[in-house]
């Protein structure tokens, strides 16, 4: 157990990395056998980040140095700087490990049945393996050139997923848009990387956030990060590509695109409140953030509601969502450097928008994956061809409704605890804010009954008479979100004192990341 | 780690009453005629004595949903639908646009 313990960073991040390439092989000798492979893997990963999340929450932050006789020296005698590549997993980064573990248990799962009558399934369990590995390198790891390592991962794992199902053309467009603006994106990170290492010749996180100035180069790599983040994101103005990517791609890579923006989102906050954290530019970031956070609930949602297809819809809605989250940690971001402020209402803004993010990944994967299931079914994403499914897709109905509801803020769903906490936060920075986000829920109640009773409702349409439900290994994978968005909406106090404060604790403690790296000498 | 609190909010109270309205409407349909006979006139809709169309008519579809919604904002969504082309080339300069945007706010700043 103590190996484990003790190298759990390193192995969630080794294991579906070899996993991936064991794929192919495996699969010439059984289709079988591959699938239990991937599925054994994905929940071993996700015990592994159970470990490594009892460790931190017990511990503090846990410290891995890849090559260092113990991973917990960081810097090597005779060294004043760390040169090895390290993994500092804390409050947030293990929150957001968290998130990844789950989404990737339900997608896989839902996998298994979506994705059977497809060819090519090993590259698809690879690529999926890949972009596991993506994502949580790039939550887990303390070096800005691995950040970027792991994006360009993530991003070319993603695009492919999302182009997979080559014999629909749209496919192709989504993942190349994917790729497009994952290219320009990892390339403006490494522009912003090189400025700030040939200013200090660092590149760990927390070393550099030790010595950073803020000047004038490190604002504009500042910028550049925060739009290549957002970009990554989807927020508005730069989202076009979500509902082109998101709609096109099978049900269970939309969620793990969805959980790709949000690893985005920790790498945007990572920068904001950790490596630029100290400086003075954290009131203008809040703002920019807020900004970013409240044009995005907005037109996001105001999309979202015209839209037929059903996924489109669900699309523009997760960029609506990134909102809540954007607007409640960018609250904190700006008054991060007003004590007062920060624990007046700053701390709960950034709770609220940080339990959202994880209430989010569960709901939003969950209608994703019923919108996967009516496809599957229908062979339609168009809503004005399904009406009275209800009839023959019982659970999916019951999934639906749950998803819905949890997004849109009704009592006593998850989505509900995390935008209260937000709204009330919000109101004492800003009243115009928290009221916005109170209208962007009415509109998405709004949107969801438009779909509910577009499909789910009315008479039995003659041409799906004969629908049958989703199969059981897809209900397993909606199952598994929609348990733990009802254990999430009836103990949202636990969760919030044992997941999100210890996040919320993590991004505002910069000092405590910095020493976790600089403090790990012989 | 300063406590965040969750005000008077309490899942469980909603929980029981969202139970108590579920025995209500459990209730409420108990009382209601049982002896029907399944398929004949006395389950099919009336209207006004007029003939039930086809089943695909009767859906109201998903376009025809919040019509006079999209209307009153007519002049906000023209513009905004518009500026979804879906083409590549224009989100690389909407892009360019906010990246200089944000580098002159941020190095000003």
């Amino acid at each position: 157990m103590n190996f484990l313990t003790s190298n759990s960073s390193i192995l969630i991040i080794a294991i579906p990395l070899l996993a991936a390439f064991l794929v192919p092989l495996i699969s010439k000798a059984s289709a079988k056998g591959r699938n239990i492979f991937v599925v054994v893997v994905t929940v071993f990963v996700g015990i592994l980040v159970a470990i490594l999340a009892k460790d931190v929450y017990a511990n503090g932050a846990h410290i891995y140095t890849l090559g260092a006789a113990l991973p917990d020296i960081t810097l090597p005698r005779g060294y004043i700087v760390p040169v090895r590549i390290i993994l500092e997993v804390d409050g947030m980064s293990i929150f957001m490990g968290i998130v990844t573990a789950i989404v990737s248990l339900a997608a896989v799962v839902y996998s298994l049945s979506f994705m059977k009558r497809e060819t090519g399934q090993d590259k698809f369990y690879t690529l999926f393996l890949l972009m596991m590995v993506g994502m949580f390198g790039l939550e887990f790891t303390g070096d800005l050139f691995n950040l970027f390592v792991f994006l360009e991962i993530l991003s070319i794992s993603g695009a492919a997923l999302a182009a997979f199902r080559t014999r629909f053309g749209d496919t192709v467009e989504g993942g190349f848009k994917y790729l497009s603006i994952s290219a320009i994106a990892a390339l403006m990170v490494l522009f912003a990387i090189a400025l700030l290492y040939a200013q200090y010749g660092l590149l760990n996180i927390g070393a550099l956030a030790a010595v950073i100035q803020f000047t004038s180069l490190d604002k504009l790599a500042l910028a550049l990060m925060a739009i290549a983040f957002a970009i990554k994101l989807g927020a508005v103005p730069l989202h076009m590509w979500v509902p082109d990517t998101y709609t096109v791609a099978p049900a269970s890579i939309t969620i793990m695109l969805m959980a790709a923006s949000q690893a985005c989102l920790y790498a945007l906050f990572r920068i904001g409140f950790t490596l630029y954290g100290g400086t003075t530019g954290t009131i203008s970031m809040g703002w920019i953030v807020i900004i970013l956070g409240v044009l995005s609930m907005f037109v996001g949602v105001t999309m979202a509601i015209p839209q037929t297809d059903i996924k489109r819809l669900m699309a523009y809605h997760s960029v609506s969502q990134i909102g809540y989250m954007l607007l409640g940690v960018g609250v904190g971001l700006a008054v991060l450097g007003d004590t007062a402020a920060l624990n007046a209402y700053g701390r709960q803004a950034m709770s609220g928008g940080i339990f959202h993010i994880i209430n989010y990944a569960l709901y939003k994967g969950l209608l994703f994956l019923t919108a996967g299931a009516l496809f599957y079914r229908l062979g339609t994403r168009d809503l004005n061809k399904m009406g009275g499914l209800a009839r023959n897709m019982k659970f999916t109905t019951i999934f639906f409704i749950i998803g819905a509801l949890a997004i849109s803020g009704i009592p006593p769903f998850n989505g509900f605890a995390s935008k209260f906490l937000i709204y009330e936060s919000v109101y004492q920075f800003s009243p115009i804010l928290s009221i916005i986000a109170m209208l962007v829920s009415i509109i998405t109640l709004a949107s969801f009954t438009k779909v509910f009773q577009a499909a789910f409702t009315g008479p039995a349409l003659p041409q799906h008479k004969d629908v049958k439900e989703a199969p059981r290994s897809m209900l397993i994978g909606m199952g598994i979100l929609a348990v733990v968005i009802i254990f999430f909406s009836l103990c949202p106090g636990l969760i919030v004192d044992n997941i999100v404060q210890p996040a919320v604790d993590a991004l505002i403690n910069q000092g405590a990341y910095i020493n976790g790296i600089m403090g790990g000498g012989l | 780690m300063a406590a965040i609190s969750l005000a008077f909010w309490n899942p469980v109270v909603c929980l029981v009453v969202f139970l108590v309205v579920i025995a209500l409407i459990y209730l409420l349909r108990s009382r209601g005629e049982g002896g029907y006979k399944k398929g004949t006139e006395q389950t099919k809709a009336f209207l006004c004595g007029e003939e039930l169309p086809e089943v695909e008519e009767r859906h109201v579809k998903a376009h025809n949903l919040y019509w006079g919604f999209f209307q009153a904002l007519k002049k906000y969504y023209d513009p905004t639908i518009k500026a979804h082309t879906g083409i590549v080339n224009d989100y690389v300069l909407w892009l360019t646009v906010i990246t200089v945007i944000a580098a002159i706010t941020f190095t000003l700043v």
